[in-house]
């Protein structure tokens, strides 16, 4: 199953690569990966997305838990959470494409930020799958070139991760 | 700049002090120069030279094994931070408390490639509990503290801290924090209460329970809490190879070592019981074999250990008692003294059918009159030491055989890589441990093929006149590679033979030590005698065991069977 883990962990050079070496060695997947400091500059947080079974997310919750770099986890999965990505995407809009490129982004409820001639670029923001859902729906041929930011996610409502 | 500034270097040499260090295992070069200058011009702690960094990682490794304490090494940039890889590689994965200082090209230098440059930090950070690069003379005592502390508490580890030059030299005023908080890392104790008062009731209640003790209980200095416990609650016990010592093996409730070489029944007990506490041990593969097959079995399963990622890693727990073993077994040892509580129902049945097991005779072997037997060797060894020696081993059949064959009764005498599983620790381990006790008996139980992984190590034991005893059980394989090949691979033994062996007596006397070649099973026991003897008391003393060539470890479960499909020495 796909889960989202968040964490906050010392804003110390190494620290990513400790969570992402933690990974590797013990064979566990990421889909995504994003990390920025927060508003308490010795923080960074990060979202991890990943999958696996119950006892694999128990697992990966712990050995992350043991990093002497990481503060505290958070398992999104265990109660209400929203998440959002964010993708930049290009896309053809020469006389074919222009009007239906214009329209599902509109659909999509993304923005296009820049325009040339034969192009638009298109930030789109929403759950992972929103993002997936925007790409199967446009004609493959139409897409010059996409950038994803990966998961960020927040617990709903009293759901609070801080230190 | 003020008065009562030092150099970084100094400022290093004052942490060590502070920490009440005894024994720096080390090599100087380059990066450490500024480290070795103080290490001149003080006299508080001793600096022991090896002649491979590797050596000194081992060294500081068993020297906290038999101490407790925690294992110090210096070693220079580059080189000698990669050379000391596997000796950290070792002591993490057996969760040995180090601190490793390693020296590092100047801040300036660092990304360029500088000669004897490597990424050290990088390097070992999957093999240690925590690393530091230090780019501050400021930052050198707090983080020294730092690294002392994370060692050594919790589940315990070797921690790095990495020092370019040029902060060795920087000068600063020494102020050594008296204690430290990390809010990332804060170790539980104490187990929870609820949690123990289940797990005592369902052992009271059990008809088969069964107590597995692992490395957990040496390291936390838990064994006189599990030997009060296991004698009151009169269950049977069995532990882990890092567990040996920890329960007195000469004690009948003790059922010998479980796992691949484990007592027919240790392995059975394991397999049949209905409550297993286990204490300490995170039931690795070569203790349990196949989980799935461990599994097949129902029973309840109680878990104590302070490392929550150890629990339900390789098997689902019922109960899982995170905590300190010492804070865990007493609050049970006091649960169990007030409710003047005994066991529910008795054992007789449960011990009547370990005895059945135990009449296998698991262990026996046939000696021969002219053949050497390795574990004879070994059983002699106990009777002329009286079971009081330390023991270090390097690592395959031999260790296996010292293992079964030397019943320890006090912890932290059995000294040997039980994880990584190093060839090559035997004599520095020795090293590391005849220096910690200066007046008890070492001896190094290793083979043909592990003494020559560190064997210029001789050289250092000359220098600071370490009186060991190396038993080499020399039978020109790589036995337990050659066991498996004879087992799985047709006997087809594709480069486990060694050849051209050095003559070990000349080696051994080249190094200025004794050397001693025994070929006929009567002359074992004397010659073991005369090594220990009080004429040889300050003397090295090599002894080369010619044995047995096709004697193999029994009993023995093949790799990915159960726990009860052991193979025995009868069913070949």
């Amino acid at each position: 199953m796909r889960h989202i883990i968040s964490l906050l962990m010392e804003n110390e050079s190494g620290a990513l690569s400790r969570v992402s070496g933690l990974f590797s060695a013990r064979g566990y997947n990421i889909e995504s990966l994003t990390v920025a400091p927060t508003e308490d500059a010795t923080l960074s947080r990060m979202t991890i997305v990943t999958s696996g079974s119950d006892e694999i997310i128990e697992q990966i919750i712990k050995q992350l838990n043991k990093l002497i770099d990481v503060v505290k986890v958070l398992d999104l999965n265990d109660g209400k959470f929203i998440e959002r990505e964010l993708m930049i995407v290009k896309v053809k809009a020469n006389a074919q494409y222009r009007d239906e490129m214009k329209r599902m982004c509109d659909i999509f409820r993304g923005r296009i930020i820049d325009v040339s001639d034969s192009s638009f670029t298109i930030e789109l923001t929403g759950s992972s799958s929103k993002l997936d859902a925007y790409i199967e729906s446009i004609d493959k041929a139409a897409i010059l070139e996409t950038v994803r930011t990966g998961a960020s996610g927040i617990g709903r409502g009293d759901r609070i991760l801080k230190v | 700049m003020n008065s009562n500034h030092i150099s970084g270097a100094e400022i290093v040499i004052r942490c060590l002090h502070e920490e009440k260090v005894k024994f720096v295992f080390g090599y100087p070069g380059g990066a450490v120069l500024n480290i070795y200058d103080a290490v001149f011009k003080q006299n508080k702690f001793k600096h022991v030279l090896v002649r491979h960094e590797q050596a000194a990682v081992h060294a500081a490794d068993a020297y906290s094994r038999s101490t407790g304490k925690v294992g110090v090494a210096l070693v220079t940039s580059g080189p000698g931070a990669t050379n000391a890889v596997t000796g950290i590689a070792t002591a993490y994965m057996d969760s040995i408390p180090m601190v490793i200082i390693s020296g590092q090209v100047p801040t300036y230098a660092i990304g360029q490639d500088a000669f004897q440059e490597c990424d050290t930090v990088g390097i070992t950070r999957p093999c240690v509990k925590h690393n530091f690069l230090v780019k501050d003379v400021k930052d050198i005592a707090s983080t020294i503290k730092k690294a002392f502390y994370v060692a050594s508490s919790g589940r315990p580890g070797p921690v790095l801290v990495d020092i370019p030059k040029d902060i060795t030299a920087e000068k600063y005023e020494f102020n050594y924090p008296k204690s430290v908080h990390l809010r990332s890392y804060n170790p539980i104790i104490k187990g929870h209460s609820g949690q123990i008062k289940k797990a005592l009731s369902l052992l009271l209640n059990a008809k088969k329970p069964m107590i597995y003790s692992g490395g957990g209980v040496v390291l936390g200095d838990a064994s006189a809490q599990l030997t009060k416990f296991v004698r009151t609650i009169g269950a049977p016990i069995t532990s882990t190879l890092m567990g040996l010592g920890g329960f007195p093996a000469s004690d009948k409730q003790f059922l010998g070592m479980l796992g691949m070489h484990g007592t027919y029944e240790a392995n059975m007990a394991m397999q049949e019981c209905d409550v297993l506490l286990a204490v300490g041990a995170r039931f690795d593969d070569r203790v349990i074999g196949n989980p799935e097959h461990f599994l097949s079995k129902p029973r309840t399963i109680i878990h104590i250990d302070i490392d929550p990622s150890s629990i339900s890693k390789r098997v689902k727990i019922d109960i899982p008692i995170v905590g300190h073993v010492v804070s865990v077994l007493t609050e049970l040892n006091d649960l169990l003294s007030k409710e003047k509580t005994k066991q529910n129902i008795s054992l007789k049945h449960w011990f009547k059918e370990i005895d059945q097991w135990r009449s296998t005779n698991c262990l026996s072997f046939k000696n021969d009159k002219k053949l050497i037997k390795p574990q004879f060797v070994v059983q002699t060894l106990h009777q002329v030491t009286k079971g009081d020696a330390f023991i270090t081993s390097d690592v395959g059949q031999h260790q296996m055989w010292a293992a079964q064959y030397y019943p320890f009764d006090k912890p932290r005498r059995w000294i040997n890589s039980g994880g990584l599983g190093t060839m090559g620790v035997g004599l520095p381990y020795a090293m590391g441990t005849q220096l910690a006790h200066p007046d008890a008996m070492v001896a190094c139980v290793t083979g043909e093929a592990s003494i020559q992984m560190c064997i210029q190590e001789l050289s250092t034991c000359k220098q600071f006149h370490l009186p060991i005893k190396i038993i080499n059980l020399n039978n020109r394989y790589m036995g337990m590679v050659r066991q498996w090949q004879e087992f799985f691979y047709g006997n087809r033994y594709a480069e486990s033979y060694m050849e051209a062996l050095p003559d070990f007596v000349k080696l051994a006397e080249a190094y200025g030590h004794v050397g001693m070649k025994i070929e006929n099973p009567s002359d074992v026991e004397p010659a073991l005698k005369e090594a220990f003897s009080k004429k040889l008391k300050e003397r090295l003393v090599f002894m080369d065991f010619i044995t047995d060539q096709k004697e193999n470890v029994f009993p023995m479960i093949p790799n990915g069977k159960g726990l009860s499909e052991m193979i025995t020495a009868e069913d070949l």
